[in-house]
């Protein structure tokens, strides 16, 4: 009786509803990263905050719904203009900051949110932060977005044959898809556009910039104003992917990972962006398909050892990532 | 219009720049003064000894930091990390291995201290070399903490663990009450923290890691042996680091993977609070940082308390970012 010490199953590679589970965590964690590509590649501003401005767009965009009983007309644009006031507030001191000060207090603040939505039970109802997505009349915040959902399934894939429990979430994925494309191309032009260059200007030599007459400041602060409406999106799609939203979903960690997809594709780049994502998230979810003979933490452990020191490697030896130019990686003297 | 009531405001203005030391104590004593007559002089005093107890840890973690912050220009996302490490060797040879505790510290001291070493060699020092900037250490840092919290993980599982401190016998003085072991943690940590400080001060180490701090190349340029000087300061940085996660886990009698890195942003806090690179400004830092926790839960809920040192630490960066005493120049 010997048993192999790994089993690996080759069974995902076929496995429709593991691709598509991994496409929509990839997307929804691409919209979010298009965000810090914004800031961190091309204006160089160190946002690690960013899982801070997913929660806020997530938590107020369902209490928009369930509590004050909004449409998404109303909701989602007022929850993405509550993170823009959000970032312009968090911006307005602490963008006069050195880079890595910045870094600190971005931090600080998204963990000043998730302490909020932890402990304001008023606001944010449940236990520890756990908001129920249910309205009292019993409809619910996805409510209007499974209606969508159903009719994408009835008129766009049952027609062809792409219907069934393995593709329920297909809809998701394809909404979640089309929206990271058309932001990452609009971003790819906006970035070329006059706005986007003084953008890359601020980052190269901020006084440089400021010498030909361009507010920098100002310019990076509409940066962090546009990545934390990207978090908020995310956010959206988060709690549309949920059957409920906690605040443990936005964790320090999930910035951290939002910059190992950014520099896994490469700084200055929103296409390395979308590889990016879609490789972490592929080797994260992946490792659930790897049948190891461990405990459930420890297999989680392990993913989170090989993000590490893909992190450590990469730094060291191509920190312009994957599609990236060494000579925008410049951040920081 | 005439210049005198602004010139008054400019001079009080002035005098506040130049000395937010005094500032820092007047706002402190102010904040103090008015819980001591909203919620009672004893509530208060104990709500201090708590926070003291909690600010000398934070301190002891904290001096790591901000001397590797000021000398290599290196955000040790890691340092949170290092604590767990130095807390879970300890564990390994007090529990597992069946040792006295005092064995056990110093097991956590040492490895860690060697693991301060080890990553200065096989990262840092060619990571200098390669002229490496700010974001890639960073993110280095952070790959770092990574691969140290999750292989804690891998190894001791997410169970809480604890050292074989006594958490439940205390003694009581003038109505106070103290753990028996957090007395001795907050007695070891100021010991420690004194004698580092020192050991800065009149020491010529000390002063070769200052004036590295000060201006990294032009140190070097007068002969100093800066490869040393650095493997030095790690040594320094890990143990205390090691020293901290122990004491933590001593005082609070919980050991989690994550124990380290939820202390990362209060140390942060401690670190910009006294200035970057300043170990007396990281004792100060520490202690307020603990003292605003605990006097917190005196008018808010006590699971806000984490809440309020991020707070402090945002408004510090934002009203004076070198710390209380840091110079403008290290900005």
């Amino acid at each position: 009786m010997i048993e192999l010490p790994v089993a690996v199953t080759f069974d995902f590679l076929t496995a429709w509803d593991f691709w598509i589970a991994v496409g929509i965590l990839a997307g929804i964690y691409g919209i979010f990263a298009l965000g810090l590509q914004l800031n961190v590649g091309y204006t160089g501003v160190l946002n690690f905050g960013q899982a801070g401005f997913m929660a806020i767009g997530a938590y107020a965009a369902i209490i928009f719904v369930v509590d004050l009983g909004w449409s998404y007309w109303l909701a989602l644009p007022a929850s993405a203009l509550l993170t823009i006031i959000v970032g312009l507030l968090i911006g307005l001191p602490s963008l006069r900051l050195r880079a890595d000060y910045f870094a600190i207090a971005t931090i600080a603040f998204s963990e000043i949110v998730r302490d909020v939505a932890q402990n304001a039970r008023d606001l944010t109802g449940g236990n520890q932060g756990t908001i129920n997505l249910e309205l009292e009349n019993d409809r619910f915040f996805t409510d209007p977005w499974f209606s969508t959902s159903d009719w994408i399934q009835e008129n766009l894939l049952d027609p062809i044959g792409l219907s069934g429990q393995e593709f329920g979430d297909l809809p998701l994925f394809l909404v979640v898809w089309v929206t990271l494309g058309l932001l990452a191309l609009g971003l790819h032009f906006l970035v070329r556009s006059p706005w986007g260059r003084v953008l890359r200007a601020v980052r190269e030599d901020e006084d440089a910039a400021r010498a030909l007459g361009k507010n920098a400041f100002s310019y990076k602060l509409q940066s962090l104003a546009v990545a934390a409406v990207l978090g908020a999106i995310s956010g959206w799609f988060l709690a549309f992917n949920l059957e409920s939203v906690s605040q443990v979903a936005f964790e320090p960690l999930y910035t951290f990972l939002g910059f190992g997809a950014l520099v896994l594709g490469g700084l200055a780049s929103f296409g390395g962006v979308l590889v990016g994502s879609v490789l972490l998230w592929t080797l994260l979810e992946g490792f659930r398909f790897l049948d190891l003979p461990l405990a459930a933490d420890k297999v989680s452990a392990l993913r989170f050892i090989i993000v590490g020191v893909i992190l450590i490697l990469l730094m060291a030896f191509r920190p312009q990532g994957i599609f990236g130019k060494r000579e925008e990686m410049v951040l920081g003297e | 219009m005439t210049g005198a009531p602004r010139t008054g405001m400019a001079s009080v203005r002035e005098w506040m720049s130049e000395n937010p030391a005094w500032v820092a104590l007047i706002v402190l004593a102010l904040i103090a003064l008015a819980l001591i007559i909203g919620e009672g002089l004893q509530e208060f005093a104990q709500r201090s000894v708590n926070g003291i107890v909690s600010g000398s840890y934070i301190a002891l973690g904290a001096i790591g930091l901000t001397l590797v912050y000021g000398i290599l220009k290196l955000v040790n996302f890691a340092q949170g990390d290092m604590l767990t490490f130095g807390a879970y060797i300890a564990f390994l040879f007090d529990a597992t291995l069946d040792m006295p505790l005092a064995v056990a510290l110093v097991a956590g001291v040492l490895a860690t201290a060697a693991l301060g070493v080890a990553q200065e060699l096989a990262m840092w020092r060619p990571m200098r070399a390669k002229k490496a900037g700010m974001l890639q250490l960073l993110l280095m840092a952070l790959g770092l903490a990574f691969v140290l919290r999750y292989v804690i993980q891998f190894i001791w599982g997410t169970d809480p663990r604890s050292l074989d401190a006594d958490v439940t016998s205390s003694i009581s003085f003038l109505g106070l009450n103290i753990g028996e072991t957090e007395l001795i943690v907050v007695i070891i940590s100021f010991v420690v923290l004194t004698a580092v400080a020192t050991m800065l001060r009149v020491t010529s180490l000390g002063r070769q890691m200052r004036a590295l701090a000060d201006n990294f190349d032009l140190a070097e340029t007068t002969g100093i042996d800066t490869g040393q000087v650095v493997l030095k300061t790690w040594l320094l940085a890990g143990g205390l680091a090691g020293l901290a996660g122990v004491l933590v886990v001593a005082a609070t009698g919980s050991l989690t993977p994550n124990t380290g890195f939820y202390l990362l942003l209060p140390l942060f806090a401690a670190v910009v609070l006294g200035g970057i690179g300043n170990a007396y400004g990281a004792l100060a830092g520490g202690l307020v940082i603990g003292l605003t926790q605990e006097w917190s839960t005196l008018v808010v809920e006590s699971q806000w308390k984490v809440a309020v040192s991020f707070l402090v630490l945002i408004i510090v960066l934002i009203v004076r970012p070198q710390g209380i005493f840091g110079r403008e120049r290290t900005l």
